[in-house]
């Protein structure tokens, strides 16, 4: 238990030979200045192939994934990760080729690229779109760019100030907008758990740039006044951003393009199943209403006749946000999957998703609290508050793990005290759905009983994958240690 | 806990004491309760000028930031060093030993705007 | 309608669904949504396909690319064809590594966070710093995010920036620059291709934010970085690195760098046409609360067993909101797992033997293609495992030469617009043999 790598091995193992020098060898010193040399070598390990191996097949057993069991982060879509999305990213033609090796010689690659934003583009009824950025909230910084040469070129940028973020946004949006020299105006929902229309019109003017939301919001709900939210930023000359966090709940048979929207950016490792890896690599592709697409980052992928090339002649381009195109590798994983769903397969996955959500509400809003005593989308909030005088929602969380599945998310958002959100995604089936419903209900009924048994959770059972028992992380901040 | 009488209080849970013409400022059992574990604190720089109701500190707990906002306009003199290695002052003793810091008040006037303590209980609805 | 093997749901399971929530049909589960967005929606226009159709489909699109199976590659700028360790793609196809998320849940999750804190501790070792995060999106991002923390220390908005670095992280600077108001300015490099020492102004110091370097450079020249940091004063030395080249070369930390950050691809992760890469970044301790990124920090649980957190949240974007040191949240861990467990598996000598390899077979082909007539040296100072060559032929015939006979020869420079004349620059790594060098020579020979 909490070993590392630096506790196992000694000196003169290796876990890989290396062949040896084919060409005659110089002195060091002859090549390279005698200051510039390393004279101490770096504390790496010395181990065997077999220690390595066994250390890190110890190490993933102590985790908990997609594959062990239903894992429901509100708003990560932690769906299943198709196998053979792996092995299509592995093809050398993928894997093995350079970004600079040129055009003639990466057709393939550039057609997939070329093809999943055109499909991109389709999914959200958008007009183009770079795949540059690697990660959600690279999009978001990417989107806040955009606006921002847009204001730049049309001379209003000194006044264009502010972007309205409701209070039921996602995660990253306020430091997105405010790495940008954005001031971030907070909008707060109102009773039905959606953006307070009074509220946002109290700041409707030309100060603001755009407004960055999400649709459903982070409470599961659908913003029904979309459509005039998009329609009153709009009239005041603004942008309306929107996150895809949740576009798994409409994806296949509802766009944000449609609802008014002029900048969407995609999870490809949420709604398009590709694996989240321990907290990456993802995708945020970004796309855009025609008006934007001169600021898009550089290289555009264009087509002429069927040979694809990267273009770099964009002169009001905001520049590059990446090396290179973007995390090509999830891109193919991503294209894969939409291949194989096809639009009846995206349809099928948005039901699905909305489905288990509201069956699992259905049956646990009869014993925990639900704010929003109605139908949500694809994931959906409750409380603890007022349950028990002595157990937190952090204390549910942490006794659901001794039953062997991974909890929700909890104190996010941060409309809802001791909030828990909820989305099973559409790769759940109904007998998992019961399994962790029962073993909530279970839980709820141990907070009347047995409260003690929350508080010390988890309890380090070795079938069930936690492998040790609460941790304590006001040590870990007060007296940080980052390193071995 | 109770209010000492004699401090002054923000809506926003800072406590005043007024000690030789110099106000020396903390946040109040309500709020180190609601904080939990106070992990960390970020001091403001001596010299620094603030107004009333500006944030000039923060207090962490491992998953929340908190800002602290100067009850008075002026000029800070004196912080707390102590917090720098041990934060939970505040927790154990958040009227005395984890006060965070003294400012040279610039406008006395300003203590009109602050609550008593009998109306800070109220506040919280203690 | 197709069963979908990623859908459980059969109809049965939908009906007992809806009977539970009490709704009759499918369809409204979406009354939410605005009729009029409804009917503007328009599909792709593509049917489902089989897990066999479409690895055709894809396989044919896989087989378009050049790649280094087929190819013996020379070319670097950036991203290097190194050897990758058989174990490191079996061990993190484990599912409990590719399927897991952040670690929020940190007693679900003691296998990333213990890879963490040893990636953590892999690179301050390598780079000699004190802090590391759990990793960036690539390397140029992770110097533009650099340049945004030095300006949050030091309050300054000026850069000095190396003419010698690689020009795609340079466009990454200018564009995160230009979206957060910062300045940059070009310093130029010698004839040993080096920065320019003695373009350094004093009165462009005093306002200075930092000074951003890379070593080995775009040109794969090594940097001489002593004494930088002492002119530099209380500005930012930000240094951009090889982590390989840290195997045999003297390590930032060592001479005062602020922040080091570099490209972490040749850690055992593929090509990749670009991209996932690895963004590396270390700092000082005392500034850690102004860090960046994810970090693994080490805590006891009830038992007194160690484990490990994610440490200094109060960083991060979901709980300081617009204050975040960043907006980063989803990063590139499984790369930086693919790293941890190549530095591992190298180890301390193993690394210094594979810089080596590196280093001297790249100057045995520097030497062989100099003695060519029309061909030389650009640069005189030191290299790692890149140099230029100025050629009297147009790079591009010579590369479409190499082309011919199954060589990615390296890249062309002329695009870039750093320097005059014809330039291509060449990349050795332990890949490559001495008999694929010799025929390199050869080809270059009769272009």
């Amino acid at each position: 238990m909490g070993t590392t790598i630096f506790d196992i091995g000694e000196e003169n193992r290796t876990g890989l030979r290396l062949p040896a020098l084919d060409v005659p060898e110089k002195s060091l010193t002859e090549l390279i200045p005698a200051e510039l040399i390393r004279k101490e070598d770096p504390k790496l390990p010395q181990v065997s192939q077999v220690e390595v191996v066994r250390h890190y097949t110890k190490l993933s057993r102590m985790n908990y994934g997609v594959d062990s069991g239903i894992y429901p982060l509100g708003s990560c879509t932690m769906k299943y990760n198709p196998r053979i999305n792996e092995d299509l990213a592995r093809l050398p033609g993928f894997a093995h080729a350079h970004p600079l090796q040129g055009d003639e010689l990466s057709q393939g690659a550039l057609k997939l690229m070329y093809e999943l934003g055109e499909y991109l583009c389709v999914i959200g009824g958008m007009d183009a779109i770079t795949l540059q950025p690697a990660a959600g909230a690279h999009g978001e910084l990417t989107g806040m760019l955009l606006i921002k040469k847009y204001f730049e070129r049309t001379k209003e940028l000194h006044k264009r100030t502010k972007i309205l973020l409701p209070d039921s946004a996602h995660g990253t949006n306020p430091a997105s907008a405010a790495m940008c020299g954005f001031e971030v105006i907070p909008i707060p929902s109102d009773s039905r758990g959606l953006v307070d229309l009074n509220a946002l019109k109290a700041h409707l003017d030309e100060s603001v740039a755009g407004i960055m939301l999400t649709n459903p919001n982070t409470l599961g709900l659908f913003e029904t006044d979309i459509l005039e939210i998009t329609r009153l930023i709009h009239d005041v000359g603004g942008f309306v951003y929107y996150d895809g966090a949740n576009l798994n709940a409409i994806v296949g048979r509802a766009r944000p393009g449609d609802m008014g929207v002029d900048i969407v950016h995609y999870n490809l490792h949420k709604t398009f199943s590709t694996p989240h890896g321990g907290g990456g690599p993802g995708a945020g592709p970004v796309a855009v209403v025609k008006k934007l697409e001169p600021y898009l980052p550089v290289p555009r992928i264009v087509k002429n006749g069927n040979k694809y090339s990267l273009d770099y002649e964009r002169p009001h381009s905001i520049g590059k946000i990446h090396s290179f195109y973007g995390n090509f590798g999830v891109l193919v994983r991503a294209y894969a999957y939409i291949r194989m769903m096809g639009d009846e397969g995206l349809k099928a996955v948005s039901t699905n998703a909305v489905l288990n959500a509201n069956y699992l509400r259905a049956r646990l809003s009869k014993v925990y609290k639900a704010p929003y005593d109605r139908l949500c989308m694809h994931e959906f909030v409750l409380t603890t508050k007022g349950m028990s005088e002595e157990i937190r929602t952090l204390d549910v969380a942490k006794r659901l793990i001794d039953y062997g599945v991974h909890p929700s998310s909890i104190y996010f958002p941060l409309i809802v005290p001791e909030v828990m959100m909820i989305e099973p995604t559409e790769t759940v089936s109904k007998e998992e759905l019961d399994y962790f419903a029962d073993a909530l209900i279970k839980v709820a009924q141990e907070m009347k009983e047995n409260p003690q048994i929350l508080k010390e959770a988890p309890h380090a059972v070795p079938i069930y994958g936690a492998s040790v028992r609460r941790l304590d992380e006001v040590r870990a901040a007060k007296e940080p240690i980052l390193r071995g | 806990m109770p209010y000492p009488k004699e401090y002054r209080y923000t809506k926003e849970h800072e406590w005043v004491k007024l000690e030789n013409g110099k106000a020396r400022i903390g946040i109040t059992d309500h709020a180190q309760h609601q904080l939990g574990d106070i992990v960390y604190v970020e001091l403001p720089k001596i010299g620094t000028k603030v107004k009333q109701m500006q944030e000039f500190a923060t207090v962490e707990s491992v998953k929340a930031v908190s800002p602290i906002y100067a009850p008075l306009s002026g000029e800070v003199v004196d912080v707390n060093r102590e917090l720098e290695t041990k934060p939970e002052l505040i927790n154990q003793s958040p009227h005395e030993r984890g006060w965070i810091a003294i400012i040279a008040p610039s406008d006395l006037k300003e203590l009109d705007h602050l609550l008593t303590a009998e109306q800070y209980e109220q506040h919280i609805g203690a | 309608m197709a069963v979908f093997e990623f859908i459980p749901n059969t109809p049965e399971d939908q009906r007992k669904m809806l009977a539970e929530i009490g709704l009759s049909d499918l369809e409204q589960l979406f009354a939410d949504i605005p009729a009029e967005v409804l009917k503007k929606f328009k599909p792709m226009g593509l049917a489902p396909m089989s897990e066999l159709e479409v690895s055709r489909l894809v396989g044919q699109m896989a087989a378009e690319n050049a790649h280094t199976q087929r190819y013996v590659s020379f070319l670097g700028g950036g991203i290097y064809d190194h050897y990758i360790p058989a174990i490191i793609g079996h061990l993190i196809s484990r599912g409990e590594f590719l399927t897991c998320y952040t670690p929020y849940q940190a007693e679900l999750s003691q296998g990333t966070l213990t890879w963490m804190f040893e990636f953590q501790t892999m690179v301050c070792e390598l780079t000699a710093m004190e802090v590391a995060n759990s990793s960036m999106y690539d390397g140029g991002s992770a110097l533009a995010e650099a340049m945004l923390m030095a300006k949050n220390v030091t309050g300054r908005r000026r850069f000095l920036v190396s003419k010698s670095l690689n020009p795609h992280y340079r466009q990454c600077l200018e564009t995160y620059a230009w979206g957060a108001g910062l300045e940059l300015r070009d310093v130029p490099f010698t004839e040993t291709g080096q920065l320019d020492r003695a373009a350094l102004q004093p009165d462009e110091i005093s306002e200075l934010a930092g000074l951003i370097v890379q070593t080995p450079n775009f040109f794969g020249v090594i940097e001489d970085l002593s004494g930088l940091k002492d002119l530099i004063k209380d500005a930012f030395l930000i240094v951009s690195v090889n982590p390989i080249s840290l195997g045999i070369l003297a390590p930032p930390g060592l001479f005062g760098a602020d922040i080091v950050v570099g490209e972490g691809q040749p850690l055992g992760i593929p090509q990749s046409f670009g991209g996932p890469l690895l963004g590396i970044f270390a700092t000082r301790m005392s500034y850690v609360r102004k860090m960046p990124g994810r970090m693994a920090g080490r805590t006891v649980d009830a038992d007194g067993r160690v484990g490990y957190v994610m440490a200094l949240q109060t960083r991060e974007q979901h709980i300081r909101r617009e204050k975040a040191t960043s907006n980063i949240c989803t990063n590139q861990a499984l790369m930086a797992l693919c790293a941890t467990i190549y530095m591992a598996t190298l180890g301390r000598r193993g690394l210094r033997k594979l810089a080596e390899l590196n280093l001297q077979k790249a100057h045995h082909l520097a030497e062989k293609i100099a003695a060519l007539p029309g061909f030389a040296l650009r640069f005189s100072g030191p290299f790692f495992n890149e140099f230029v060559l100025r050629t009297r032929k147009k790079p591009s015939r010579l590369l479409k030469a190499l082309r011919d006979e199954g060589f990615l020869g390296g890249l062309d420079l002329a695009p870039y617009e750093l320097l005059d004349g014809n330039n291509l620059l060449v990349a050795v790594t332990e890949k490559r043999t001495r008999d694929e060098m010799d025929r390199f020579v050869k080809i270059l020979k009769g272009a």
